[in-house]
């Protein structure tokens, strides 16, 4: 599934359409979107090395991470960078995104270090970010100078968008996003948003502009308030290392298309498994005890099929509440039976079946009267 | 002094073993903390540990709580003497305790302040960079010294974050997690919890206060991808931290 999403990115944008969106959400519950959005990332540059992409370029905007985090990441995937610069531009707004270093040169002896240099013929350092209009510019412009101008395509990838939204208000950083994804050499963009830092509705627009929402929450929610007792430590140590993974897509015909995945973060990255069933998760949970809590699937359908008693059936015939005798079904006599009661069987078309043993067929049925009106307070 | 019964936090820390180069070089590490349960002691053991004799491990303090005397007299206790360590250009402390930051306004306060402490790492030998640690003690004060604004607080924090990538130095914060409870997003400690790289978390026990646990500290190591919990009693001269159960009351 997270195949899917690379491919998606993959693919790219038809002539004369938006280009595919894609944000990466978490919460603090289940904080992976880092490794997701580096798992998306490192997956899109590989295929724009290997030529498999529409897009030919690759731009990240990082305001949270230092170049060097990106820089080292791809080094680790096998990419080879050095030869590769033509082919990844990297917008820093994490060294100095107010300008403060530039305040202090003019005002005191600051010496910026001289190993900010070292990356700068893969990071340029961008001091405004405040200014959606000037990171726009700048966006645009590093990646024309990747893949020149005309028809090329490249890609973006944003870490993240929660710095945007602290510098600029929701509607510029909006306006920013659309403007991206309309720009007709711009093949796919992605970014990453932790939703608990947002009003519900920022996190909603960004939505909105994405053709793609994939979204991390925890294995096991946890109780609220208490997150003192043991109980809790242990789920929120299976939550450290484990999380639901679901993705939204939206297609272009207007069908939504919504899978669910398992993913686990390990010291060498990330894993996206199938979801195991439900049974299988509240496995480790169940206690241990001598009896089975569990239904077969031949129990499961059985008890679906089962028509409850006092259930209106919708075909015209009159609600008949059955109190387990065979009399009232039958409408007429009542045969008196002492021996414990057949078996009755309700009338349905399935397998399912009620079985009920009256004590006595001697009790009269329940009537309307208050048994406890002869009492003599 | 009982050099094992700290070990728990060294070791949920990387500190049970080489003290140089410092293992938290390079980390952002977040200490939250509540009114039953002061965090300040994970603080002055860090402290403690950075200026261990046998390391040449540097810290700057930039302190919005206690005068340096506070600070000095419960060092001592821990065995460590801030003075000394202050006079051999190991420690350094800025005084912010007026609570106002030097500069016209709170932006400017807050700019002059990452520079003071960019040019005092500059200004020691380049090996030592990755041995510094950045203390603020804590960072409620630090809002309220600029005048409320949570925003050029974490402009600040971003910036002092570079200050890690570039030194490869490490940062370490103290908040009070009650403080924000109340608000129906606490922005300002989930973006703390998301910029720490470690996250240490101390807590009453459900249970409540007891005379022989004073707490439970939990440990979020992103790094290791491993999460610890254990109990603590802070003592006179020391801190035991002891698994559930375990304390020798």
């Amino acid at each position: 599934m997270a195949e899917s999403i690379c491919r998606a990115l993959r693919d790219g944008a038809l002539e004369g359409e938006l280009a595919p969106a894609l944000t990466i959400k978490d919460s603090v519950a289940s904080p992976f979107a880092l490794q997701v959005f580096s798992h998306v990332l490192s997956q899109l540059f590989s295929s724009i090395l290997a030529g498999k992409s529409q897009s030919r370029g690759l731009v990240v905007v990082s305001f949270s991470r230092s170049p060097s985090f990106y820089l080292d990441l791809l080094k680790n995937k096998g990419t080879d960078i050095a030869s590769s610069n033509n082919q990844i531009q990297i917008l820093d707004c994490y060294s100095d995104p107010l300008g403060w270093k530039d305040q202090l040169a003019g005002s005191r002896n600051f010496t910026a270090l001289s190993n900010e240099v070292l990356v700068s013929s893969t990071a340029i350092v961008f001091r405004e970010v405040k200014h959606m209009d000037k990171l726009y510019n700048s966006i645009i412009e590093l990646g024309k100078g990747l893949v020149g101008g005309g028809k090329i395509r490249f890609s973006i990838a944003i870490d993240s968008v929660d710095e945007m939204l602290r510098h600029a208000p929701v509607s510029s950083v909006a306006r920013f996003l659309s403007n991206l994804r309309s720009h007709d050499q711009i093949s796919s963009i992605f970014w990453l948003l932790h939703s608990d830092l947002h009003e519900a509705r920022v996190t909603a627009v960004l939505e909105y502009l994405s053709s793609i929402v994939a979204s991390l929450e925890p294995s096991h929610q946890l109780a609220n308030g208490q997150r003192g007792d043991l109980e809790n430590f242990s789920l929120i140590k299976h939550n450290s290392k484990k999380g639901k993974f679901h993705v939204r897509f939206k297609k272009r015909n207007g069908r939504v298309r919504v899978m669910s995945e398992e993913v686990h973060i390990e010291l060498s990255g990330i894993n996206f498994t199938s979801l195991p069933s439900e049974g299988a998760i509240n496995q480790g949970l169940v206690p241990k005890v001598q009896f089975s809590l569990q239904l077969s699937e031949k129990e499961r359908i059985d008890k679906a099929n089962v028509v409850l008693p006092f259930e209106h059936q919708g075909n015209g015939k009159p609600i008949q509440i059955y109190d387990g005798r065979r009399s009232l079904v039958d409408g007429k006599h009542e045969r008196p039976f002492a021996a414990v009661e057949n078996v009755q069987t309700n009338e349905n078309c399935g397998s399912g079946e009620i079985i009920y043993y009256r004590d006595s067929d001697d009790e009269m049925p329940d009537s309307d009267e208050d048994p406890d009106d002869d009492l003599d307070i | 002094m009982n050099q094992r019964s700290s070990n728990l936090l060294d070791e949920a820390l990387g500190l049970d073993q080489v003290i140089e180069p410092w293992p938290l070089r390079g980390r952002v590490v977040a200490i939250e903390d509540q009114v039953d349960t002061s965090g300040s002691f994970v603080l002055h053991h860090l402290l403690k540990r950075s200026l261990s004799p046998n390391s040449s491990n540097v810290a700057i303090f930039i302190a919005f709580s206690q005068p340096f005397s506070h600070y000095d007299r419960i060092l001592r206790k821990l065995g460590c003497n801030l003075v000394s360590q202050r006079d051999n250009s190991r420690f350094f402390f800025f005084d912010m305790l007026k609570l106002q930051c030097p500069g016209i306004t709170p932006e400017g306060g807050l700019i002059a302040l990452y520079g003071k402490i960019h040019k005092t790492i500059s200004a020691l030998p380049e090996i030592s960079w990755k041995n510094v640690s950045i203390i603020i003690d804590d960072l409620s004060l630090m809002e309220v010294a600029a005048n409320g604004s949570s925003d050029y607080v974490l402009d600040f924090l971003q910036y002092c974050r570079t200050l890690t990538s570039e030194f490869d130095c490490s940062l370490i914060t103290l908040n009070h997690e009650d403080i924000y409870s109340n608000e129906d997003r606490p922005t300002f400690l989930i973006q703390m919890e998301y910029l720490a790289d470690i996250l240490i978390k101390a807590e009453p026990l459900a249970t409540g206060l007891a005379t022989d646990v004073h707490g439970q500290l939990t440990v979020s190591n992103k790094g290791w991808n491993k999460v610890s919990n254990f109990h603590f009693k802070v003592k006179e001269n020391v801190v035991e931290c002891f698994y559930p159960g375990r304390s020798r009351g």
